[in-house]
């Protein structure tokens, strides 16, 4: 199992947000997690990504075999974490290629490996950028300065390419998109998708999901997972909404 | 406000040391020299060193780095110093002319005034003083605002060298000059460095003056260049700051330009004690344009503080204030940006922003921007702001595997940046790249000159994070 989330608790600020959540996923999984705002998607996001002031006062977290609350952000994403933000960050006078290149490198001296050449990355950044049909233009530019929505979101699935991950968890990567966008990250998921690396996609809508066909759809409701199914299930929040979840939830 | 009694020691003792130098040290000055230098002294002894009374100097108290026993040198003294080795530079590829100053003399000023083949005629102040009467007594000591500065008269006093620069009409140098000021002495020092530089019709210079210590010794640099900007002409101006942390430095800078001229200053403030800049720009013909520009970056109980006058006197002239500061552990720094429009000044633009970032609780900024308009059909903004390193791009990039360090560090140099993108020539922002790097890391030394290594050079230091262009 390369993700193995075990009654799992999550505070911010002293409040608890996830509240006993269990989560499997495999190698070769598309996992799709749903539910209405303000549930906890996000913070479950942040807190496999290693986000400080996630405080985990229960249960764990044990990824490829390794229990990795201890570890920081950047080792986590070093043994292969990645996280696409809802919200890409601007950083003014750090461009994209020194962040890129920046980042591989960490990467690889993490595995003992010597600076990528520069022709080699280069090289990989041109077929990263046709993948995610991303403007040559912006990759020259500093990192998500000036990009629009779409163009951000592009920007996260690229990355995301450049640094081939185990387990992509891309949260909300889908609000906010226009459908050629929608359609490219969707491309780009089911491009970079194999049978070993993982992906959990979070998700309000399931729009997403007709693009990239989940696994598994999990419900996620007050810090907790209270219903999984099948792709089917995506479908069924779409056209009944989650009350009848809220419903179901309250009168157990 | 008590002035310490080591401070009154000192200015009575320069005092002194003005009345025993007139009768041997100053017995050779120029009629013109001579009044300055009574003049001078007359308003230092009334006026006495700057004091946090004084609105300008609120944020910098000079009395901790008055309170020591300073040596004051009348000749230059350079027996036991291997010259070559003090001065030997490390950029490549920049080709200059180089006019080193070792504890305020010029290094071999006995040697005449050298006359380039273009025309242009660089050396030591206290020769052109003899040889270059004419535009000495045009331009030493006229600028606007000097007589106004307690240490600048006391500069125009006691000073008996520094470097002079006279470029004439219509000539670019092609070659930049650089102006290597190096602190070594045995015993703490008080210097009083002297510039004159004064550029002709439609000529052309960059200027790379360096203000750098060697040693330990504690110093008091008090400096002043008096730049004179002709119709059309064009000067790049870098200074770079890397003093030991017992040493101060203030560097006042006059700098008068005629129509059409265009001017930038950029203020590179990597480490030091105490240090102050006063740039005045007067800007006295119309379509003038100055940029003055800085970066700070402090740490320890550093002080740096940045006074910037802009006087726009005329109409249809141009100004733009960018100063960048990180300020760490306990540093301090101060800003005050003041612009003033005239009456007639109409069609002024005039920008100003300081930005800063405190790494910790216990550094600090004041930060003042100051508009004066008298004329009613100008534009001028100002803006300060203070942060801290913005924790969600921390997040964001340590997510793509950067370690914290790195992180913090590409942020930091992200927002230097901005200010040292603005040098225009290629080896020396690459040079001042690696230092504002080596700084951010904790790496910098003082031997790490603006060009220049101490006779042990260091090892080339190899950074983790590329950030050169491929």
């Amino acid at each position: 199992m390369l993700l193995n989330i075990k009654d799992l608790h999550v505070s911010i600020d002293g409040k608890e947000i996830i509240k006993g959540l269990n989560l499997g996923v495999n190698y070769g999984e598309v996992h799709a997690i749903m539910g209405p705002n303000g549930t906890g998607k996000s913070t479950l996001a942040a807190a496999i990504a290693g986000k400080e002031g996630y405080e985990i006062t229960q249960g764990e977290i044990i990824y490829n075999g390794k229990d990795i609350m201890e570890f920081a952000a950047e080792d986590r994403a070093r043994e292969g974490i990645f996280l696409s933000f809802q919200y890409p960050v601007e950083i003014p006078g750090v461009s994209m290629t020194n962040f890129m290149r920046t980042a591989v490198n960490e990467h690889r001296a993490y595995h003992n490996l010597g600076p990528i050449p520069a022709a080699e990355f280069l090289k990989k950044m041109e077929e990263k950028k046709k993948l995610v049909e991303i403007h040559s233009k912006l990759t020259s530019r500093s990192v998500n300065e000036g990009f629009s929505g779409g163009e951000k979101k592009k920007n996260e699935i690229f990355q995301m390419a450049i640094l081939e991950p185990k387990l992509s968890i891309l949260d909300e990567t889908d609000s906010g998109l226009d459908i050629d966008a929608l359609r490219t990250v969707a491309n780009g998921v089911n491009m970079l998708k194999t049978e070993e690396n993982a992906f959990v996609i979070i998700t309000h809508y399931q729009r997403l999901l007709e693009h990239v066909v989940p696994d598994f759809v999990h419900v996620l409701y007050d810090g907790r997972i209270v219903k999984s199914g099948g792709k089917g299930l995506a479908f069924e929040l779409e056209e009944k909404g989650y009350d009848w979840i809220k419903k179901e939830f309250e009168e157990a | 406000m008590k002035i310490s009694e080591k401070q009154i020691e000192l200015q009575q003792k320069l005092v002194n040391l003005y009345k025993d130098y007139q009768l041997d040290v100053f017995a050779g000055d120029r009629a013109c020299i001579v009044d300055q230098r009574m003049q001078s002294i007359e308003f230092f002894e009334k006026k006495g060193f700057p004091t946090i009374n004084e609105e300008k100097w609120r944020g910098t108290n000079l009395t901790e780095a008055l309170s020591k026993n300073y040596q004051h040198i009348a000749h230059p003294n350079h027996a036991g110093k291997d010259l070559e080795k003090l001065f030997q530079c490390d950029v490549h590829d920049f080709d200059t002319d180089i006019l080193s100053l070792l504890n305020g003399y010029v290094v071999n000023g006995g040697a005449a005034l050298r006359t380039l083949d273009n025309g242009t005629i660089i050396g030591s102040m206290s020769e052109a003083m003899k040889h270059m009467p004419e535009l000495v007594d045009k331009y030493y000591g006229k600028s606007d605002k000097i007589q106004e500065q307690s240490l600048s008269a006391l500069n125009t006093a006691l000073a008996q060298d520094g470097i002079f620069i006279y470029v004439p009409d219509n000539v670019e140098l092609r070659k930049a000059i650089q102006l290597v000021s190096i602190i070594n002495h045995d015993d703490n020092l008080f210097v009083q460095i002297r510039n004159l530089i004064v550029l002709g019709k439609n000529s052309k210079l960059q200027l790379l003056q360096c203000d750098d210590t060697t040693n330990h010794k504690s110093s008091f640099n008090n400096s002043v260049t008096e730049i004179f900007v002709d119709e059309g002409a064009n000067l790049d101006h870098y200074k770079l700051q890397n003093i030991n942390n017992d040493s101060s430095l203030v560097n006042a800078i006059y700098i008068k330009q005629e129509a059409n001229s265009n001017v930038s200053t950029n203020a590179i403030t990597l480490n030091g004690g105490l240090l102050r800049n006063n740039v005045f720009v007067k800007l006295n013909g119309e379509g003038a344009h100055a940029d003055v520009l800085g970066v700070y970056l402090m740490d320890r109980k550093q002080h740096v503080d940045n006074q910037i006058f802009i006087d726009h006197a005329v109409p249809n002239c141009t100004s733009n204030e960018l100063f960048k500061g990180i300020l760490d552990e306990e540093a301090s720094g101060v800003f005050n940006g003041y612009i003033l429009v005239r009456k007639d000044a109409q069609q002024t633009n005039a920008f100003q922003n300081n930005n800063n970032i405190l790494l910790t609780d216990t550094a600090s900024i004041d930060t003042k921007p100051f508009l004066e308009i008298y004329a009613d059909d100008v534009k001028c903004s100002h803006g300060a702001t203070i942060g801290q390193l913005d924790e969600e791009a921390m997040f964001y990039l340590r997510s793509r595997g950067i370690t914290e360090d790195n992180a913090r560090m590409l942020l930091m140099y992200a927002f230097a940046a901005d200010v040292i993108n603005h040098i225009s020539i290629d080896p020396l922002r690459n040079r001042i790249d690696d230092m504002v790097k080596k700084r951010l890391r904790g790496e910098l030394s003082i031997c790490d000159t603006c060009v220049l290594h101490c006779s042990n050079p260091e090892q080339e230091v190899e950074f983790n994070i590329d950030l050169s262009k491929i």
